[in-house]
C-alpha cells in the first residue's frame, strides 16, 4: 500500500535480471573454485592447456547427454534410458559401418536416428499409458540395453579402421597441423548445440511451453499448451541428444559395444542437478548444465592427477552433488 | 473441568479476546473476541475473506496471532502449533481433510497416538479405542478395517472427527462442514452435532449458510473484513439480519455497473451433460452482458465451465461459439476466442514458479518476434501494459508469481484472458480468496468489459462467470441461472430475483419456474 506510484521497470527488470546472473555466476563461480583448488593441490601439468583440452574432451558425452536431459528434467520428466541408448547408438554406428556399408555420416545419422527412435516411444508410452517417466524410462532403460545386446549379438562390434575416417577424430586430441582449430571437432559440435539449445528454451514456444509444463502442467493444459506433443518432443529430443553422445563415445572407443555406459545416465542428470535443474520441473538452464558436467569432470581429473583413487574422487562426487543442490535450495528459499 | 464462574451462565470453554492479525499488508483480524460454552455451538459466518478460517487457525495453532489472548476452561491457552492445540483439546476440522487415504479407519483415528512400547504399535488396542470413538456415529459404512479412500466423503469427515475425539477434545471446530456433503450426510452430522453438545463439548461452527445457522447454532458471530460486527443468540436473531451483518452497507460502490447492450448470442448450449457432472445445461450466452451461475459447491459449475472449455469431456449435448460447433480442445478453445479463469488459483490458474511475464503471455506466445520465435522483451512489454493497467502490485514482468499476494496473482490470471484478448470470458469463482481492494477492481474490469468500455471501438465482450457468493452475481450480472445437483435451471432477470429466492433454488427446495 506504500509505494502508489510504480517503480520504473526497467530499473527493476534490470534488477531481476542481475540476480538472475548473479545465479549463474554461482555455479561458474564453484566451477572456478574446484579448478582453483585443483590448481593448487594437483601437480603442475594438471593447469596446462593440454589438460584443459582433456577435460573439454572428457566432458563431451556427458555434455551432450545432458543437453536433452536438461529438457525432459525441466518438463518436469526424468530419464533413465540415456545410458543405454548411448550403448545402443554406439552399437548402431559400429553395426551399420562394418555390416551395412554405408558411409560415417549414414552411420552417425543412423545411430542418432535409433536413438531418438527410443525416445519417442519413451515419451509415446509417457503421454498415452499415463505411467510416470520414472518408471517408462526405467524399462526402457532394460528394452534399449537389450536391444543393444541383441544387435550386437551379446558381443562388441569391431569397425575395419579404414570405414572409420572423420569419426575416428570427433575426439581425438588435434594434430599440429589443424591446432588452429583449438578444440577437437566434438567439442565444437557440443558448444554450438548447447547454444542452440540455450536459444530453444529461451525464445521459441517449444522452449517456454517446456518450462510451463514443468512449472505447472494444469496451467499449461489450461492454457492450451499442446502438453502431450511438447512431452513427446522433449524425450525424443532426449534420446536424439543421447544418440549424439553415443557417437562420441563411439568415437572415442571405435567399437560398437553394447555393455558401455552403464549408469551414465546418473552422472547426466548430476550434471543437470548440479546445474541448478530441479527434478520438480520448471528449472534449470543448458550454461548451468554444462558448468554441472565440467565440475564433475575436473574432479575426476584433478584427482587422477593428483593420484588420488578412484574411491575418493566418488565420494567427492557425490558430496558435491548433495552440497550443490543443498546451495541451491537455500538460495531459493531467500529469493522468495 | 474449570469451576463456574457464574451460576446462571453455563462454563465459558472456549474465550478469545482481542486477537488482531496481518498478513503483509492485510489486515486480516482486527480485536476479534469469541466466546463459546461448554454444550454449546457457536456459529461463526460472514463472507469469504472475512477471517472466520483465520481466526479459528489462530485458535486451533495453525496460525499465530500478532496479539490478543485465549483462554481454555479458564486457564491461559496459547497453542504453538495444531499439535498442542489438539493436545490441550481444541481440534479443528478442515474443508479439505487431512487423512490418509491408503490406510484402515482405525489406523487414521490413532494416526500419530498409536499406543505403543518400544515403537510396537499394541494393534488391539488400537482397535478397542478406535471402535469406542467410531460407535457413537451409527454408520454402517464406517468399519475400523474399512480403507478410508473407499469411505463416502460424509464418512471421510466422521473418520477425522472420531481422530479429534479420540484425543479427547473439549472444542471442535468445523469449517464448512456440509460444502461437499449429501443430503443425508449432513442429516447425520447434525445429529452428532446434537449428540456432542450434550455430551459438553463447545462447537465453533463456521458457515455461511444462514440456514444452516439458523438449525444448528445456539448462538451466531458475525464476521466482517477481519472485524466482529455482531454477537447474538440465534433464536433472536433473523437471517435477513445476519445478511445484513455480513454485508455490510457499501454493496452499491462495489458493483459499477454501466449501461450495457446485449448484442448476439456467442455462446449457446443445451442439454449440455459432461461425465458426471453437469447433467443437463442449457444456456445462451449474449456479447455484451454478464450472465451468473450460482449454487452451492459440487453442484456441477465448474465442471460445466470446464466442459464447454474442453478440459473436461462432454457426454452429450450441443456447444456452440461464435461460428464454431460441437466439442474442442481448450487448444482450439482459445484460437476460437474464448478464456477460462480457473476457480484454483494455485493449482491450476497460474504456474507459480514462472513469471508474470510467462503466465500473461503463456496462452499465444504468438507475435512477440519474428519467425515464430518468443523475445522476452516483447513479451514483458506487452506485460507491463497489464501490470499498469490492473494495478499488479510488483517489481516487474520478471518476478515470479508465488511471491505475489492472491489478489496480485489473480489480476495476472485475469490479465491473461485480456492480452489474448477474449471475447468470451469463462470466470470462475474470480474473487475467491482475494481482498476487497482487487475484488472492487475484478467488478470494475467485468462492467468494462461488458459494457464495451474497456477497449474503445470494440464489441463488448460476454462473461459467464460462477460465484458462490450471491451478493457479488446479484451485483455484477445482468442474469443469473441457478445449478442443483448438476443441472442448471432457466436464466432469471437479475431484477427479478434476490438472494433468498436463489438460495432456495439452489438448495433445491423450489425447482426454477
Amino acid at each position: 500500500m506504500s509505494d502508489k506510484q510504480l517503480a520504473p521497470a526497467e530499473k527493476e527488470v534490470f534488477g531481476s535480471n542481475w540476480r538472475n546472473w548473479l545465479n549463474t555466476l554461482g555455479s561458474v563461480l564453484a566451477l572456478a573454485a574446484v579448478y582453483g583448488l585443483f590448481v593448487l593441490i594437483a601437480p603442475p601439468s594438471f593447469a596446462t592447456a593440454r589438460n584443459l583440452e582433456m577435460i573439454a574432451r572428457q566432458t563431451t558425452i556427458v555434455g551432450v547427454a545432458a543437453l536433452g536431459m536438461t529438457l525432459v528434467i525441466i518438463s518436469g520428466g526424468i530419464d533413465l534410458s540415456v545410458g543405454s541408448i548411448v550403448a545402443l547408438s554406439t552399437v548402431v554406428i559400429a553395426w551399420l559401418l562394418q555390416y551395412a556399408g554405408v558411409g560415417p555420416l549414414t552411420a552417425a545419422l543412423g545411430g542418432v536416428a535409433a536413438a531418438a527412435f527410443f525416445g519417442l516411444v519413451s515419451g509415446l508410452l509417457i503421454t498415452r499409458l499415463r505411467v510416470v517417466p520414472f518408471i517408462v524410462t526405467l524399462g526402457m532403460m532394460l528394452v534399449v540395453r537389450g536391444a543393444a545386446k541383441g544387435i550386437g549379438r551379446e558381443q562388441k562390434i569391431d569397425v575395419d579402421p579404414e570405414r572409420l575416417r572423420w569419426l575416428e577424430e570427433l575426439l581425438a586430441s588435434l594434430p599440429k597441423e589443424r591446432s588452429w582449430m583449438l578444440l577437437p571437432p566434438g567439442v565444437w559440435l557440443l558448444i554450438f548445440l548447447a547454444v542452440a539449445v540455450a536459444a530453444l528454451l529461451r525464445y521459441t514456444r517449444l522452449g517456454r511451453h517446456t518450462f510451463a509444463i514443468g512449472s505447472n502442467e494444469q496451467t499449461a493444459r489450461l492454457c492450451g499448451v499442446a502438453v502431450e506433443r511438447v512431452k513427446v518432443l522433449v524425450f525424443t529430443l532426449c534420446g536424439a541428444f543421447a544418440g549424439l553422445a553415443g557417437l562420441m563415445q563411439f568415437s572415442r572407443l571405435t567399437v560398437g559395444d553394447p555393455t558401455v555406459a552403464v549408469g551414465l545416465e546418473l552422472n547426466v542428470i548430476a550434471a543437470v542437478v548440479i546445474g541448478g535443474g530441479s527434478l520438480g520441473g520448471g528449472e534449470g538452464s543448458i550454461l548451468g548444465t554444462l558448468v554441472g558436467a565440467l565440475i564433475m569432470t575436473v574432479i575426476a581429473s584433478g584427482c587422477t592427477q593428483r593420484g588420488l583413487p578412484n574411491w575418493v574422487q566418488e565420494i567427492i562426487t557425490g558430496a558435491i552433488i548433495v552440497v550443490a543442490v543443498a546451495l541451491d535450495r537455500l538460495r531459493h528459499r531467500r529469493a522468495v | 473441568m474449570a469451576e463456574r464462574i457464574d451460576s446462571d451462565e453455563p462454563t465459558v470453554r472456549l474465550e478469545m479476546h482481542g486477537v488482531c492479525k496481518r498478513f503483509g499488508a492485510t489486515v486480516a483480524l482486527e480485536d476479534v473476541g469469541i466466546k463459546v460454552a461448554a454444550g454449546q455451538v457457536l456459529a461463526l459466518v460472514g463472507e469469504n475473506g472475512a477471517g472466520k478460517s483465520t481466526l479459528m487457525k489462530v485458535c486451533s495453532g495453525a496460525v499465530k496471532a500478532d496479539s490478543g489472548q485465549m483462554w481454555l476452561d479458564g486457564a491461559p491457552y496459547q497453542p504453538g502449533n495444531p499439535l498442542e492445540a489438539r493436545r490441550a483439546g481444541v481440534a479443528m476440522i478442515y474443508q479439505e481433510l487431512s487423512l490418509t487415504p491408503h490406510l484402515s479407519v482405525q489406523e487414521n483415528i490413532m494416526l500419530g497416538m498409536e499406543p505403543a512400547t518400544l515403537g510396537v504399535v499394541h494393534r488391539r488396542e488400537v482397535r478397542r479405542r478406535a471402535i469406542e470413538a467410531i460407535k457413537e456415529f451409527d454408520n454402517p459404512e464406517l468399519t475400523p478395517d474399512a480403507r478410508v479412500s473407499k469411505l463416502s466423503v460424509g464418512s471421510q469427515q466422521l473418520v477425522e472427527i472420531a481422530r479429534a475425539l479420540a484425543i479427547g477434545c473439549r472444542v471442535l471446530v468445523l469449517d464448512e462442514p456440509t460444502s461437499s456433503l449429501t443430503q443425508q450426510d449432513v442429516e447425520r452430522l447434525f445429529e452428532l452435532i446434537g449428540r456432542l453438545k450434550r455430551q459438553g463439548k463447545a462447537i465453533v461452527y463456521i458457515s455461511h449458510f444462514i440456514e444452516e445457522v439458523k438449525r444448528v447454532a445456539d448462538r451466531v458471530t458475525v464476521l466482517r473484513d477481519g472485524k466482529v460486527v455482531g454477537s447474538s443468540d440465534v433464536a433472536a436473531i433473523t437471517t435477513d439480519e445476519i445478511i445484513a451483518l455480513m454485508v455490510g452497507r457499501q454493496v452499491e460502490e462495489l458493483y459499477p455497473r454501466s449501461a450495457r447492450k446485449a448484442g448476439e448470442v456467442i455462446l449457446e448450449i443445451e442439454d449440455l451433460a459432461g461425465v458426471e457432472k453437469p447433467e443437463s445445461a442449457s444456456l445462451q450466452l449474449r456479447r455484451g452482458e454478464v450472465l451468473g451461475i450460482a449454487g452451492l459447491v459440487g453442484a456441477g459449475r465448474t465442471e460445466l465451465l470446464r466442459s464447454l472449455f474442453g478440459l473436461e469431456s462432454v457426454r452429450k449435448g450441443r456447444i456452440r461459439l461464435g461460428v464454431y460447433t460441437g466439442p474442442a480442445s481448450p487448444v482450439r478453445r482459445w484460437m476460437q476466442g474464448a478464456g477460462i479463469l480457473s476457480e484454483d488459483r494455485k493449482e491450476e490458474g497460474l504456474a507459480l514458479s514462472l513469471s508474470v511475464a510467462d503466465n500473461v503471455t503463456l496462452s499465444k506466445l504468438r507475435g512477440f518476434g519474428p519467425l515464430g520465435l518468443v523475445l522476452p522483451s516483447r513479451q514483458d512489454r506487452a506485460t507491463q501494459r497489464w501490470i499498469e493497467r490492473l494495478g499488479i502490485r510488483c517489481r516487474g514482468p520478471r518476478q515470479s508469481v508465488s511471491s505475489l499476494s492472491g489478489g496480485n496473482q489473480q489480476r495476472v490470471a485475469l490479465a491473461r484472458l485480456l492480452q489474448h484478448d477474449v471475447e468470451v470470458l469463462l470466470l470462475d469463482e474470480p474473487t475467491r480468496g482475494i481482498d476487497v481492494a482487487a475484488k472492487a477492481m475484478i467488478y470494475k474490469l467485468i462492467d468494462a468489459l461488458a459494457s464495451g468500455s474497456a477497449a474503445e471501438g470494440r464489441a463488448p465482450k460476454a462473461v459467464l462467470m460462477v460465484s458462490s457468493y450471491l451478493p457479488e452475481l446479484m451485483g455484477v450480472c445482468d442474469r443469473v441461472a441457478v445449478m442443483c445437483r448438476g443441472r442448471l435451471g432457466l436464466t432469471h432477470p437479475i431484477d427479478e430475483v434476490d438472494e433468498h429466492k436463489l438460495m432456495l433454488e439452489a438448495t433445491g427446495q423450489e425447482a426454477s419456474a
